[in-house]
């Protein structure tokens, strides 16, 4: 891994109570500087909690943050100088797309002119400097996200915090926006921290990824990391879909759908039960009936491509072998 | 790969996030806690005290309550009390209930019509409706002479509690009716539908999905009711005749006999029942949350001629009912010579003739409203603001919470009796020891009246104010601290501005009821500083009904035009919001 010696931002043992209730145990990150990194964990994680304690809007109940050397964990949000997107955006909307930018600029000692030029600059880098004079209500959603963006980055933030900022708009719309603010990101050279629950997101979009669950990072990791060597069966779980079973030790095996292929003879007998069409895949269900496999008995999916169904004139019903390549099969104690 | 991190030595915690931007809130959250120490805890605090000790200072225990239920005639206005109270509430609830139904049940034609009539006794004081039904039922009454003589006599009995119950079920259906209004808009149509397909008869769904579905409003509207009428005190006073209730007498005891111990006592009982509903409601409101989900379909009214013939005769009568009372208070007062002489003329409104000034009373007032307006919608909506928006002091927002609602269980009267009490005294006791009293110097003033009419309609508008706060992004502060904005400007740049209709709505409801009420200021008031609804009192008092009946149609007259200003403002201001949107987005492109 490529972890320079100082990292920039670093989180350090952090734990957050609401009353008895624990909402993150003992979390520890290391971020570098200009790394786009994804907080990723199903609801109610803590990953909204993490990110407001690196803001400064909780105070966490043990631990430190500390930013570019300097111990920040009882620094008041104002004097963290972060940038930060909503997934409500948030814009005020008596104010038009333009003043919502100034509104924060304005604080900053800046002639009205350097004012401004900042403010059309921010808009300009999200391509909206036709909208600047409309007020939020009449911009689409996805304009909406970039003024939230712009707003964020004209004051030249150390660094940008999103918090599901792309999960209320449609698919088409998160797609794009995905390709817009990674490529804002890396314009800016702007260390990003986004919380999303969306793995794709994730995957797509971060240099890194922390995955969490129940108040606990599982891992940290590039997103080829967390999907090929997922740390634990949590993860492998959470991130793709996968196939589990447990062998004679106990041990739960672990394989990808992708990484099971089709042979005529050799590796388990299996037979298909359902076949389904998922556009670029087929989706494969089989039911494994050979003695001498750990999974004798059970379903496994596997993910086939067109020309192998062909080729195998697969059919439901249809007997065939399957072949789970040994350096693809995960294990994890049970 | 996580890596070890050398943690740094000795991290002593630092007071979290000390600046000034924080200290200001500090200092904002115990400012408000420091206000309502003032205007409501010692107050409240003194009266409870004098209830436990007699007049010249010293501890009795519950002396004062013994000697109170051992004096008939005492024990006889608190049965009269609750007896007028009952009543009412079991006639006004019904009638509010049914006329709501009504309006939202059925499809009647003139809906916002008859919405409106309903709420016209709110712009008139209590005294008017007294006003109004001695003009009608009185021994000279319209309907007492049978409409001179063209039809049967008709002797209701008018003084006494006959007059006092009509009086205050007009005075407090307005208020049930909203609560009712509000009760059967909240149904899901998708119940219905389903008791339909499953054969459930009509009077059956009524009772289990309507019923059911509106118990909490109805809890709150008759608790509210009984409370309301259980302290009033203008209707008594003009239509009561030798019939005693709480409200009169408390009156007669601090102000007649100056017997403040029995007073106190008296103001105690009468907070009784506005504690319970207050209590109630805090229970139902947390219910009620929950038991209506965001996927509920509006009620759908069906076409049925002969439900809407019967609804639109009830809303016809009762809306008659109420002009009937309005005609009267204008006649009372256009015809002097009333009924022996049937001419009109403006004589009742010559105010410089009345004995007392009427003119300087009627001036007064408006004054006191006016006052009372915007002060008390500045501190109410900042203090709603600092409660539903500072991020942190968890404990100190709670505390102003409370004390924000707890105003609408202090009936007027007692807020009246505690303020004589409290800012009388020269020095304050307080565990022990004696302070002069700072606030000492409001006693007699107009600062008094303004003060104890704000804390009086508080509660209400405070909960306008934080509803139409929650409507705003909770974020819209934090994305300001943020880029380091101070949250006063956030404040006064969006918030203010996106909240103008409410906060109008403020303004409009202390006004008026500034205007209108009687029970807080009755004790407060002065000789040399008098008011419109004293002057009623006064002037009725003193058997100038058609002076008091002119007074009554002036301060109606100014609560409608305010009123109607209100909506024209916040007509304009919606315009104007739409204008500008509109004017940028003709002939764009949306490209997204
Ligand atoms: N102020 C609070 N008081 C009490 N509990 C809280 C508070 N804020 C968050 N929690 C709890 O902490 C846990 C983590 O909340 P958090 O908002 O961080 O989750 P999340 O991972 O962002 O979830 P989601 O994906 O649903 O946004 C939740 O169980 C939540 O109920
Ligand atoms: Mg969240």
């Amino acid at each position: 891994m490529s972890n320079t010696d100082r990292s920039y931002l670093s989180i350090s043992h952090v734990q957050k109570k609401f009353g008895r209730f624990t909402a993150l145990n003992d979390i520890s990150v290391d971020i570098n500087k200009s790394e786009f990194v994804c907080l990723l964990g199903p609801s109610g994680c803590g990953k909204t909690t993490l990110l407001r304690i690196i803001a400064g809007l909780e105070e966490p109940s043990k631990g430190t943050i500390i930013m570019a050397d300097k111990d920040m964990t009882n620094v008041p949000p104002a004097k963290r100088n972060f940038g930060i997107v909503f997934q409500s955006y948030a814009l005020f909307p008596n104010l038009t797309a333009l003043q919502n930018v100034i509104f924060g600029l304005k604080t900053k000692k800046l002639t009205q002119k350097e004012i401004k030029d900042r403010a059309r600059e921010a808009l300009a880098l999200v391509d909206l400097e036709q909208v600047g004079h409309r007020y939020p209500a009449q911009l689409s959603g996805g304009q909406q996200q970039r003024v939230a963006l712009a707003r964020a980055v004209a004051l030249s933030p150390d660094f940008l915090l999103l918090d599901e900022p792309l999960s209320a708009l449609d698919a088409k719309v998160r797609e794009r926006l995905r390709y817009e603010i990674r490529s804002i990101q890396e314009k800016l050279k702007i260390t990003t921290i986004m919380v999303t629950h969306d793995q794709d997101e994730a995957l797509t979009m971060a240099d890194k990824i922390v995955v969490m669950n129940e108040a606990q990072i599982m891992q940290v990791g590039t997103p080829l990391e967390v999907y090929e060597r997922p740390i634990n069966a949590f993860v492998a779980d959470f991130i793709g879909s996968i196939n589990f079973w447990k062998n004679q030790n106990q041990e739960k095996l672990a394989i990808r759908p992708e990484h099971i292929r089709l042979a005529k003879s050799g590796g388990i007998k299996a037979q298909v039960e359902t076949i389904e069409f998922r556009g670029p895949v087929f989706r494969v269900q089989f039911i494994v009936y050979d003695r001498n496999s750990d999974l004798n008995g059970s379903s496994i999916k596997a993910d086939l491509t067109m020309k192998e169904v062909h080729e195998f004139h697969l059919q439901k019903g249809s007997e065939i072998h399957l072949d789970l390549s040994l350096d693809r099969i995960l294990a994890y104690d049970a | 790969m996580k890596q070890e991190y050398a943690i740094p030595a000795n991290t002593a915690r630092q007071p979290f996030f000390f600046n000034r931007e924080n200290w200001l809130k500090r200092s904002l959250l115990l400012v408000m806690l420091v206000t309502f120490l003032v205007v409501l805890v010692l107050p409240l605090m003194t009266l409870f005290v004098k209830a436990f000790q007699s007049d010249d200072g010293v501890f009795v225990g519950i002396d004062n309550f013994i000697n109170y239920f051992q004096t008939p005639a005492l024990v006889q206005s608190l049965q009269n009390t609750f007896f007028i109270a009952a009543m009412t509430t079991a006639i006004s609830v019904s009638l509010a209930f049914a006329y709501a139904y009504c309006l939202v049940r059925t499809d009647i034609k003139g809906k916002t019509f008859f919405r409106y009539a309903a709420f016209l006794p709110l712009f008139a004081p209590t005294m008017m409706h007294g006003i109004a039904l001695v003009y009608l039922f009185g021994n000279q009454g319209i309907f007492t002479n049978g409409f001179f003589g063209l039809l049967p006599a008709m002797d209701i009995n008018l003084y006494g509690p006959v007059g006092i119950i009509i009086a205050e079920v007009i005075y407090t259906f307005p208020q049930a009716f909203m609560i009712m209004l509000v009760a059967l808009g909240n149904s899901d149509y998708r119940l219905y539908e389903a008791a339909e397909t499953l054969g459930v008869n009509k009077a059956k769904q009524f009772f289990t999905i309507t019923l059911s579905n509106a118990k909490y409003g109805l809890v709150s509207a008759i608790f509210l009711v009984f409370s309301l009428s259980f302290t009033d005190y203008g209707a008594p006073k003009v239509v009561g005749g030798q019939y005693n209730v709480l409200a009169t007498d408390i009156y007669s005891q601090v102000v007649g006999q100056q017997n403040m111990s029995m007073g106190a006592t008296v103001g105690i009982l009468l907070m009784i029942p506005a504690l319970l509903a207050f209590f109630s409601d805090q229970l139902v409101n947390r219910k009620q949350s929950s038991s209506l989900s965001t996927k509920a379909i509006p009620f759908q009214v069906k076409q049925n001629r002969k439900r809407n013939a019967l609804a639109f005769s009830f809303v016809t009568i009762i809306t008659i009912c109420v002009f009937l009372v309005f005609a009267a208070v204008i006649i009372a007062a256009l015809a002097p010579g009333w009924p022996y002489n049937l001419s009109f003329n403006l004589a009742n409104f010559q105010l410089e003739s009345y004995t007392g000034g009427g003119f300087t009373a009627f001036k007064n007032s408006l004054l006191v409203a006016a006052l009372s307006a915007v002060f008390g919608t500045i501190f109410t909506f900042i203090y709603a603001y600092a409660i539903e928006k500072i991020r942190k002091m968890t404990g100190l927002r709670k505390a102003g919470k409370f004390f924000s609602i707890l105003p609408v269980a202090v009936p007027g009267l007692v807020i009246g009796i505690s303020y004589v009490l409290f800012f009388s005294q020269p020095t304050i006791e307080l565990f022990g020891s004696r302070f002069t009293n700072p606030f000492n110097f409001l006693y007699g003033t107009i600062g008094i009246i303004v003060l104890a009419n704000i804390l009086h309609f508080y509660s209400v508008a405070y909960v306008t104010a934080t509803s139409a706060l929650k409507k705003l992004d909770k974020e819209f502060e934090t994305v300001s601290e943020s880029m380091g904005v101070p949250m006063y400007k956030t404040f006064f740049k969006v918030t203010v501005p996106m909240c103008m209709p409410a906060i109008l709505e403020m303004a409009m409801y202390f006004f008026v009821n500034s205007m209108v009420t009687i029970s807080a200021v009755v004790f407060l008031y002065t000789a040399e500083f008098n008011l419109a609804a004293i002057s009623i009192v006064n002037l009725d008092d003193a058997g100038n009904l058609g002076q008091a009946a002119a007074l009554s149609v002036l301060i109606i007259i100014t609560n409608i035009a305010v009123r109607i200003l209100y909506e024209l403002v916040v007509y304009w201001i919606q315009q104007r919001r739409k204008y500008k949107q509109n004017q940028l987005t003709e002939g764009m492109v949306m490209n997204e």
